[in-house]
């Protein structure tokens, strides 16, 4: 029997030993295989875009009239975004779809990030366009290019391959080489329009368009084929912004922003801090409260307190659970739960004392009559995690998360961890028999003896 | 022992004169709904010197972006509501700013389309009835050895009910007097306000669940009202560990999760009030009213 405790505290031992190793500042993280099954953690804390900052983007298909969205468009157009969002070279970027018509963009920690909005959202849809004949350009730069007049050559998706350079003013420009069928067109077309400037006649000016817009204007000095190069006023951010959207292709159904939330990094920072000092006191709190009022089962509770932290934030790391404000919040609600959990117990515990049992079978009792309330309520509980997780959003369900997992290991903590060392201690002999250790001055029952029982109706005139 | 269910008429008093005012509220002034539910912006930023108010009203009209709601943070910050904004709205708005004031720091910029912002309402609303649901169905059973298992399970639905009117209540009038918004965390404040009065009231029936099989020559009120007695020391306890890190959230946690916690305040502390006042005292009415209903007939 008394062995029992002593096995169930080795392996306490063992747990809180790995959830310590595991919540070590500067441990080296993880990475363990057996056979092909492997598990790789960096074992930190994961901090969600309103801590750290960074950026939340909602995108809808917004189709154009009679196009039909179908699952493979927008898998197509997650895919081209998730590319062009790695050029970027964010950590951990997510891009999901949701739903049937949206696709949801988190980066973390992202610098510019209207700028990145700009570079993942636009279609991206480059042309080479014949613009008209004339002396001087017939369009300014960042002009719209839209209407019969303008012949569209051939489009992005006749790019073979793409990269930055630099023309010879230094200026950034992008070069780019042609797929054979866009080569014999630009061949065609160049060799027809080589202007002339003699006599001041009109040349045929090529047009490069960026989702209709004028990026680059010139007339032909030569013929071309394959190879060829944009030039135009770019910032070196904007030339490698084209070549990303030229590698990875145009979007196949255009997107409107439904939801942008963006966070700068120090608000997170702030809000980090804050939510950690507020949690650090009320903690203490909590355990000044426990041991003033439950004495010896206080200290227990408080130590089982802090390994259920522990082992909470451990699991935190492990999983790993990214961790938002809400989050924290659900943590420190958690604690809330854990300590009820603990007082549903002693309470039960100073009844059973005060009822004259003897401090072992009042234990006993009191654990088993606890549980029930335990566990019903915490399921209760569960029930409402489970609710805010599939029907929430980001913020919600990580509140969810955090609270469901805090509500579970509670019951742990409670059940095994209090239990252990309450049993282990009052082995002790100096803690035997010395009441007001428990907080109860005297065996004085409470009950509903048959002399008390009031007859029927007794609280009703 | 405290005769609570015997003075249960003044738990249903004060009740009473909690409730009526915040349906009331609810009905005539509604609840100020945040960018989650109504849609628009919200664009905070940080400047050296937090531009006056008339300003970034004066600026936000001459864009056209209709009439914003300016409120500074006393933290150097400035957050600005308004209709929902494109990025090229908010960079004309910074720059504006930025003519003026100085380089400005962007600290949050949030904005939310009429689409989104319908479905979060819609989720919203299911998230709070479907958990309401399966909170009933789980009571009835967990209850399933006592007589009426079920009514366990409503009058804990009512204590909750009564828990959310009163924090929408509050919610409401703060909304009139200082327009304080609801948002997505506000729900979430609504549905653990949900679990915890379920928590709370759970506790003191599976007491009453105990009892009555213990004492079952006794009569239902006096068996709930040893059983609330009983349970009064955890359930006071429980509440005051959960005001107390509530509390030093409040305090120290922020302004991003004030409106959040004070949500889970009051829930909380009406959680524990309705659990002992209300809930086991339903249970009561509920008994002597059916046994009336068999005698008269």
């Amino acid at each position: 029997m008394n062995r029992r405790y002593f096995i169930t505290l080795a392996f306490i031992i063992v747990f809180v030993t790995l959830a310590s190793y595991v919540n070590l500042p500067d441990n080296p993280g993880l990475n363990i295989g057996i056979g092909n099954a492997r598990l790789v953690r960096d074992l930190r804390y994961h901090l969600g875009l309103d801590l750290q900052g960074g950026l939340h983007v909602v995108l809808r298909a917004t189709p154009a009239e009679g196009q039909n969205i179908t699952s493979d468009h927008m898998e197509a157009t997650r895919d081209i975004i998730a590319e062009r969002v790695n050029a970027l070279g964010v950590s951990e970027p997510i891009v999901q779809l949701e739903g049937t018509d949206r696709i949801i963009v988190e980066l973390p920690g992202v610098e510019n990030p209207d700028e990145a909005i700009a570079l993942f959202r636009e279609t991206g849809e480059l042309a080479f366009v014949d613009i008209g004949k004339s002396t001087v350009p017939p369009i300014q730069v960042g002009g719209l290019v839209e209407g019969e007049q303008y012949k569209r050559l051939f489009t992005g998706a006749m790019v073979q391959s793409a990269e930055v350079g630099f023309d010879e003013r230094s200026l950034p420009q992008i070069n780019f080489e042609l797929k054979d069928e866009g080569a014999v067109i630009f061949e065609e077309f160049t060799s027809q329009n080589i202007c002339v400037r003699a006599g001041g006649a009109p040349c045929t000016w090529l047009g490069i368009t960026l989702d209709n817009t004028l990026i680059s204007a010139a007339t032909i000095s030569s013929t071309i084929s394959n190879r060829g190069r944009i030039t135009g006023s770019f910032t070196l951010d904007e030339a490698r912004d084209i070549v990303i959207k030229l590698k990875y292709g145009a979007l196949p159904v255009p997107l409107e922003i439904a939801q942008n939330r963006t966070v700068g990094p120090t608000l997170g920072q702030d809000s980090v801090d804050r939510s950690l000092r507020a949690g650090i006191i009320g903690l203490v709190l909590v355990a000044v409260f426990m041991l003033i009022y439950y004495r010896l089962p206080g200290v227990v509770a408080v130590v089982a307190l802090l390994i259920y932290a522990l082992l909470v934030l451990g699991i935190f790391r492990l999983w790993p659970v990214v961790l938002t404000l809400a989050g924290i919040a659900g943590f420190i609600l958690s604690v809330g739960m854990a300590v009820d959990a603990n007082i549903l117990i002693f309470e039960r515990l100073k009844e059973e004392l005060r009822r004259g049992r003897t401090l072992r079978s009042a234990l006993d009792v009191g654990f088993d009559r606890a549980w029930t309330s335990i566990r019903d309520s915490n399921i209760s509980t569960l029930i409402t995690c489970a609710v805010l997780f599939y029907f929430g959003t980001g913020i919600v369900r990580g509140f969810a998360v955090t609270l469901a997992i805090g509500v579970i290991i509670s019951m742990f903590t409670a059940i095994i961890v209090t239990r252990t060392f309450l049993y282990l201690v009052v082995r002790l002999p100096q803690f035997r028999d010395v009441s007001w250790l428990y907080g109860v001055a005297e065996a004085q029952e409470q009950s509903l003896a048959p002399r008390q029982a009031p007859p029927q109706q007794a609280t009703e005139p | 022992m405290f005769d609570i269910v015997g003075r249960r008429k003044w738990a249903y008093i004060v009740s009473a004169v909690i409730l009526v005012p915040s349906i009331l509220s609810l009905v005539f002034f509604r609840l100020q709904l945040g960018i989650d539910f109504s849609g628009g912006t919200i664009y905070e930023l940080r400047f050296e010197a937090t531009p006056p108010t008339e300003e970034i009203k004066r600026i936000y009209l001459s864009l056209d972006l209709g009439e914003p709601l300016v409120q500074a943070t006393g933290e150097g910050s400035v957050i600005i509501r308004s209709k929902e904004l494109g990025l090229e709205d908010k960079q004309a708005v910074r720059s504006a700013l930025e003519e003026v004031h100085g380089q400005a720091e962007e600290l949050r910029f949030e904005a939310v389309g009429p689409v989104i912002a319908r479905e979060l309402t819609q989720r919203a609303i299911l998230a709070v009835l479907v958990a309401s649901v399966g909170i009933l169905v789980y009571i009835t059973w967990a209850f399933r050895h006592v007589p009426q298992p079920f009514r366990y399970g409503v009058c804990a639905i009512c204590a909750l009910v009564h828990d959310v009117l009163v924090v929408l209540g509050v919610f409401s009038v703060l909304g009139f007097l200082v327009n304080k918004e609801i948002d997505s965390m506000f729900i979430t404040a609504i549905l653990t306000a949900i679990g915890y009065s379920v928590h709370d009231t759970i506790v003191v029936f599976d007491r009453v669940r105990e009892n009555r099989s213990k004492y079952s020559h006794a009569p239902l009120p006096t068996v709930v009202n040893f059983s609330v007695n009983q349970t009064i020391d955890r359930s006071l306890n429980t509440s005051i560990t959960l005001l107390i890190t509530l509390f030093a959230l409040y305090l120290f946690g922020g302004l991003a999760i004030k409106d959040f916690v004070l949500a889970l305040l009051i829930g909380t502390a009406t959680g524990t009030y309705s659990s002992i006042f209300i809930a086991a005292s339903l249970l009561v009415d509920w008994d002597l009213f059916s046994r009336r209903q068999v005698e008269a007939a």
